[in-house]
């Protein structure tokens, strides 16, 4: 008979939970409630007698200082009671760490049977709150439909005696596996197959398919173990195994380019192979430090003889807009497995995030399933709660709000890892799977959830996307793993080790197959969540948390043994072959029989066409504006839109000095408030070498030019690398595309055919501007169709596409991090340097945004010319000379002198005049302008003349000097004051938005 | 020679400050045996033959049902009554963070009277409702018995928790000041307890208790992280301060931080002992 602990605070300490609840129900929907209290809720569906019923009551579930239990229901005040539970199958973290605690205390395993599941009831006083009131706080804040469940009593309603009832969430499949054999005739029989299981397969991969099947040598090959049409499992792998997420067809596929009116025609075949791979092959050549790129989990560099770090970047878009909290921190902890699970594994010591999301004050028409806000405060805590849990600091990140987003968010995260150069004498890059090796499964058990993730996530979301595949990402259950799999490379008992991420056991085992050229599993021996999973569905389950390692059979027992010591559940489920073949089998029988090679040739390539329309065909121009006279007004309310306001209460929460090796942190500055260029750690504590890590996005030049989009963004996340101290001799990239559906459709995508060449051209930018600064693409990954439909006021639903974004990161090392530089003006009286030169480019600016346009002037790069004072700058660096560095960024100059003077807590006086600029004649132009290659330096004054004579021939002039009054003052071209603001109004204005967040008080408005 | 200082340290199940806590223990001169906390419940590992048990940060088993709950459960089923000898022998422990919340769950703190058993303290949810990770000003209370403190004033530390809201019954929290037992309270620019200011006390704590130790002084629970500040460059301040040493012709980073002389003043104790 199951129990219901009930578990509360006692009623005179604060419940900063329930709190918390209270002031979203405000700050959402303006719902006053008076008080909220949570009690917790464990159900126990276990055999116990009474006395252990109350010794795990006593001794592990309540605190006898702070709370208070009873097996029944608590009494609380409560105008109404309001239940969140999970449902069936959802991940219940909580009553996995409840189960691990009372085998413990009670010395005995607990029976598949036997259960323990969390949930919470909200205690509401509210008096003058309605029914709809608090339904809209269940439905809106607190649980997410898709993975919760809710009920709802007023006080008349509620029943102290039966009180929440006894919920169990158990997940029973009353049934027996199996498999399904399909046949496959024809090409339509096949394509209305697809249809039906969802399986999304390409229409013009479905003759490959079908032919595979009906050649001959296959089937007399199939015969020989009992097989004849295909089945499911294999209908599944295949689908898995060619969607776009797995596969990138779309940067693998054929484009043909061209520009409007009889300007150039270009057909690109394969832009992974000509914009990504050539120019990083060409560049890891002249680059010794590239250990490792374009094949592993994650692209490795040295950093110093004896050590590697590893980097990879990914995004969790589709999950996170269905169930952000669940989305975010399945994605961050997803993450994480790629360094793990790259060469023999290495160690995780960075994490970085970036999120964009419609506007978090939203309130026009458009219905998306999750408001921004609450889809970002889910967002955040997901990676809060995957970041910090996992005991890796997460260092680096940004937030951006536009509307394209509502149709679809995105999230990116990113991971570095470490790793020694050497694993039991030999290379920790190489790995390889050999005949004769065992496939062991690691980590996590395998559910429903999960199942069809990738291929979902290669469409564009539709109302009717199946939301089986958002998950609840376990953090700890993968730490456990994280440090038993560390443990055992180091013993050298790993041959190989890959991560099951998209597509599951089929992804992982049938890549690692590729090496020793064949596998046999026998999928009865994975271990389940629950009974009743069909093998295609063993195979294809994305559950999270889990590696499949190679070991050579004489290693088993060890590995076994370090994995029980860990508390880590690892299982062999078959080994590898050299038969050329992936068998897998279910109790004995062949259940799939298909070539490795099969997946390798023989499928068309995808094709797109891509037709350029310059901007000013699409109707941009610049505005014509007279020059404002407001400029301090003016950039007080820059600083105060939601792009460039201070956003603190993100990386306030995120753990950033773990591993204890922080150097250059996320916020920095008299106030700790002011966002660092970039981040910079000591990864290997005894030594002085550092790991400097930055990102950039800049979606709003993809209005005018996903070209200048690309490269700006490049060039912004170079220089941010350098303005802490990196190396520009040694810096790595990592891109992440994000683009809408670039396939073109009369009618469901006319702009298609736009969109694929916006795609060629950030790909040629980002060749073009890797090749120029040498920035090899350690990793990279594309996540394709960022559009939503969206049901607006009449029942209508439009189709929101996102901006083409890049989001690219750096990574460099820090020869001495003694020598790093932050952002802060350090000493009144010092001189303030600007370095680069100003344009007119104003175009897709803030400054241009907030007045309402676009513009056409979007910055160039120009790499050629900005890399001398780049290597210029980083010698500066590296001299000690100067005693501030900053780039200048979104925003532009003036915005860029607040921040620095914020950090600081000292003031500027600028003299516009000897900023280097060219072609500007406005002083709104040479403020606001966001043109790239751009920095600020500050340094003693007795430094001048050395500096000056370093950067000789080079764009950069002292400009100002720091003051000790705390007041910014620009003085205009003509020498006049034309902007003066205090420190304080500054910083007012920047945190006017979002400032109340990181200090849990109430909002304005 | 100098006595080499054994120094237990339990790793695994979540927690995840192994790689900072060896390396401050191993700059203040102490050998460090990092094992995996079921080598210890099994046996495999003695506590005896340790002087010092460090407790360390973290998310052990996710916290999921109160911060440091089951690690003290299993440290209480297996070890029992061999922490108390342990700490009557003349043993420190320190725990940090998540290692605190496990003593205040052991009832190893605050150990009125020899009783190492009684939960008397709690770190409840902090009040502002998130986590948070910033560096806090501390100031420490000279006369506390504390060996880990000794000859430090006032400190900054960072802390990074969302459940360090230290909370004991009024009785309780008399108890602890009259024996000195409250080392360290979250302190303000100029060194004063910070009142309840958010965020100088940046969860709420009940009198800004940031950290107590037991009536001997060699037990000490902390929600601060000392390992956290192992170097100089740690500090949230340091390329300003690194500039006005520059200035001055003053060499910088060259003292130990004031995270590593907690831990370089619990290994000179145990030497002296």
């Amino acid at each position: 008979m199951p129990a219901r602990l009930e578990i509360a605070l006692r009623p005179e300490l604060v419940d900063a939970e329930g709190e918390a609840v209270r002031r979203k129900a405000r700050e959402y929907f303006g719902i006053e409630t008076r008080r909220i209290r949570t009690v917790h809720i464990l159900t126990l569906d276990l055999a116990l007698t009474a006395e252990e019923r109350e010794r795990l009551r006593r001794e592990i579930f309540t605190n006898p200082v702070t709370q208070r239990s009873a097996f029944g229901t608590l009494a609380l005040p409560a105008d109404w009671v309001l239940w969140v539970g999970l449902r069936p199958g959802v991940r219940d973290n909580a009553g996995a760490t409840a189960i691990e605690a009372i085998e413990d205390l009670l010395g005995r395993r607990l029976a598949p049977a036997e259960g323990v599941y969390t949930s919470k009831r909200y205690c509401i006083e509210a008096p003058r709150a309605s029914r709809r009131d608090l339904e809209r706080i269940a439905s809106e804040l607190l649980a997410n439909d898709l993975i919760q469940q809710w009920r709802l009593w007023s006080a008349a309603e509620w029943d102290p005696q039966e009180g929440v009832g006894l919920v169990v969430p158990r997940v029973r499949l009353e049934r027996r596996p199996s498999v399904t054999t399909i046949p496959v005739a024809t090409d339509e029989e096949l394509l209305r197959i697809s249809r039906e299981r969802g399986l999304a397969l390409h229409p013009r991969d479905v003759p490959v398919i079908r032919s595979y099947f009906q050649d001959p040598r296959v089937q007399d090959a199939r015969r020989a173990v009992g097989l004849a049409d295909p089945t499911d499992v294999e209908l599944e792998y295949i689908s898995q195994a060619r969607s776009d997420h797995c596969n990138h067809n779309t940067f693998r596929g054929r484009f043909h380019y061209r520009e409007a009116e009889g300007g150039m025609v270009e057909t690109i075949d394969n832009l992974f192979a000509t914009y990504i791979e050539e120019p990083t092959l060409l560049i890891a050549r002249e680059k010794p430090w590239v250990v490792s790129v374009l094949w592993d989990n994650a692209g490795a560099g040295r950093l110093d003889g004896e050590h590697h770090y590893v980097i990879t970047g990914e995004t969790h878009n589709s999950p996170s807009n269905l169930e952000a909290y669940g989305g975010a921190i399945t994605g961050i902890v997803g993450v994480y497995r790629d360094p793990l699970g790259t060469g023999r594994g290495a160690k995780l010591i960075l994490g970085g995030w970036g999120f964009c999301v419609g506007p978090r004050d939203y309130a026009g028409p458009l219905r998306p399933r999750l408001h921004p806000r609450r889809l970002l405060d889910g967002v955040v805590e997901g990676v809060r709660d995957g970041g910090n849990k996992s005991g890796i600091p997460t260092v680096f990140g940004q937030v951006l709000f536009d509307p394209g987003y509502m149709g679809k968010c995105l999230v990116f995260v990113t991971a570095v890892g470490l790793m020694p150069a050497q694993v039991a004498g030999e290379p920790s890059e190489k790995k390889t799977t050999t005949a004769g090796d065992l496939i062991v499964m690691c980590g996590g058990r395998v559910g429903k959830d999960g199942i069809h993730g990738v291929t979902a996530s290669s469409e564009v979301f539709s109302e009717h996307t199946p939301a089986g595949h958002v998950q609840i990402g376990d953090p700890y259950t993968q730490k456990k793993m994280h440090d038993f799999l560390l443990e055992a490379r180091d013993e050298g008992l790993i041959r190989f080790i890959t991560d099951n991420g998209g597509g599951g056991l089929s992804s992982s085992i049938g890549e690692s197959a590729r090496f020793a050229n064949g596998a046999e599993v026998a999928l009865e021996k994975v271990p389940l969540k629950y009974a009743g999973l069909d093998p295609w569905e063993i195979w294809v389950s994305e559950s999270q948390e889990r590696m499949t390692v190679a070991v050579r059979p004489e290693d088993a027992p060890r590995f076994l043994e370090l994995s029980r010591r860990h508390g880590v559940e690892s299982t062999v489920i078959g080994r590898y072959t050299d038969s050329g073949k992936l068998h897998l089998t279910y109790e004995g029988r062949t259940c799939a029989y298909v070539d490795l090679d099969l997946l390798r040739g023989g499928f068309p390539q995808w094709e797109f066409e891509a037709e350029w329309i310059p901007p000013e065909r699409r109707g941009l121009a610049e505005p014509v504006l007279g020059e404002p006279q407001e400029l301090s007004g003016l950039l007080l309310d820059l600083l105060a839109g939601p792009n460039l306001a201070s956003t603190e209460w993100i990386p306030r929460q995120y753990d950033h000095e773990v591993q204890g090796g922080s150097v250059i942190k996320p916020l920095l500055g008299v106030e700790r408030d002011v966002p660092a260029d970039a981040a910079v750690l000591r990864p290997l504590l005894s030594s002085r070498r550092g790991l400097a890590y930055a990102q950039a996005i800049l979606p709003f030049y993809s209005r005018i030019d996903a070209f200048a989009m690309t490269a700006c963004t490049i060039d912004e996340a170079f220089r941010r690398v350098l303005a802490v101290g990196g190396d520009p001799e040694h810096v790595g990239g990592v891109d992440n595309f994000c683009w809408p559906s670039i396939q073109y459709d009369p009618v469901a995508n006319p702009d298609g055919r736009f969109k694929a060449a916006q795609l060629v051209r950030a790909c040629r930018a980002l060749k073009e501007t890797c090749l120029a600064y040498g920035i090899p693409l350690l990793s990279g990954k594309d996540s394709m169709y960022v559009d939503g439909h969206l049901h607006g006021r009449y029942g209508e639903t439009h189709k929101v596409s996102a901006l083409e974004t890049m989001q690219f990161s750096t990574i460099s090392v820090v020869e001495d991090i003694r020598r790093c530089m932050s952002p802060d003006v350090k000493m009144e009286g010092d001189l303030l340097f600007a370095a680069g030169l100003t344009r007119d480019e104003l175009g897709g600016s803030e400054y241009y945004r907030h007045l309402g346009y676009t513009g056409l002037k979007v910055p160039q790069v120009r790499a050629a010319d900005f890399l001398p004072l780049y290597r210029a700058i980083a010698a500066l660096v590296r001299e000690e000379r100067i005693a501030s560095l900053h780039g200048v960024y979104r925003g532009g100059l003036a915005v860029h002198l607040a921040l620095i003077a914020m950090a600081g807590g000292l003031g500027l006086r600028v003299e516009t005049r000897d900023v280097p600029a060219e072609g500007i004649r406005r002083l709104d132009t040479l403020l606001f302008s966001e043109s790239a290659g751009r920095f600020l330096f500050t340094a003693a004054p007795e430094r001048r003349n050395e500096i000056e004579a370093r950067l000789q021939g080079l764009p950069v002039a002292c400009i100002g000097e720091v003051l000790r009054e705390p007041r910014l003052e620009i003085r205009g071209l003509e020498g006049n004051v034309a902007l003066a603001v205090s420190l304080e109004d500054l910083r007012a204005a920047w945190k006017r938005p979002f400032g109340h967040l990181a200090r849990a008080e109430k909002g304005e408005g | 020679m100098k006595l080499r200082i054994r120094v237990l340290l339990p790793a695994g199940y979540g927690l995840n400050c192994d790689a900072e806590t060896v390396y401050a223990l191993e700059r203040a001169g102490a050998s460090v045996n990092r094992v995996h906390l079921n080598l210890l419940l099994q046996g495999g590992v003695r506590l005896e033959e340790h002087q010092l048990l460090v407790l360390m940060g973290g998310f052990g088993w996710g916290d999921d049902h109160g911060a440091g709950v089951i690690q003290a459960v299993r440290l209480r089923t297996h070890l029992g009554e061999e922490l108390a000898g342990f700490i009557a022998r003349g043993g420190l422990v320190i725990g940090i963070c998540n290692g605190f919340q496990v003593l205040a769950n052991l009832g190893l703190l605050p150990g009125f009277n020899g009783d190492y058993r009684t939960r008397a303290v709690a770190l409840l949810p902090n009040e502002c409702g998130m986590f948070r990770d910033q560096w806090v000003r501390l100031a420490i209370d000279p006369a506390s018995p504390c060996v880990f403190t000794r000859g430090i004033a006032s400190a900054e530390l960072p802390v990074r928790h969302g459940e360090g809201k230290f909370y004991a019954a009024p009785g309780v929290i008399e108890k602890l000041r009259t024996g000195r037992q409250i080392v360290l309270r979250y302190a303000l620019a100029d060194g004063s307890p910070a009142q309840g200011r958010f965020p100088d006390n940046p969860n709420g704590s009940v009198d800004d208790i940031a950290g107590i130790c037991d009536p001997t002084g060699r037990v000490f629970g902390l929600m601060p992280h000392p390992e956290a500040f192992n170097d100089w460059t740690n500090h949230p301040d340091w390329t300003r301060l690194r500039e006005r040493a520059r200035r001055s012709g003053r060499l910088f980073g060259e003292e130990p931080t004031v995270g590593l002389r907690i831990f370089e003043n619990a290994i000179r104790h145990l030497r002296q002992a």
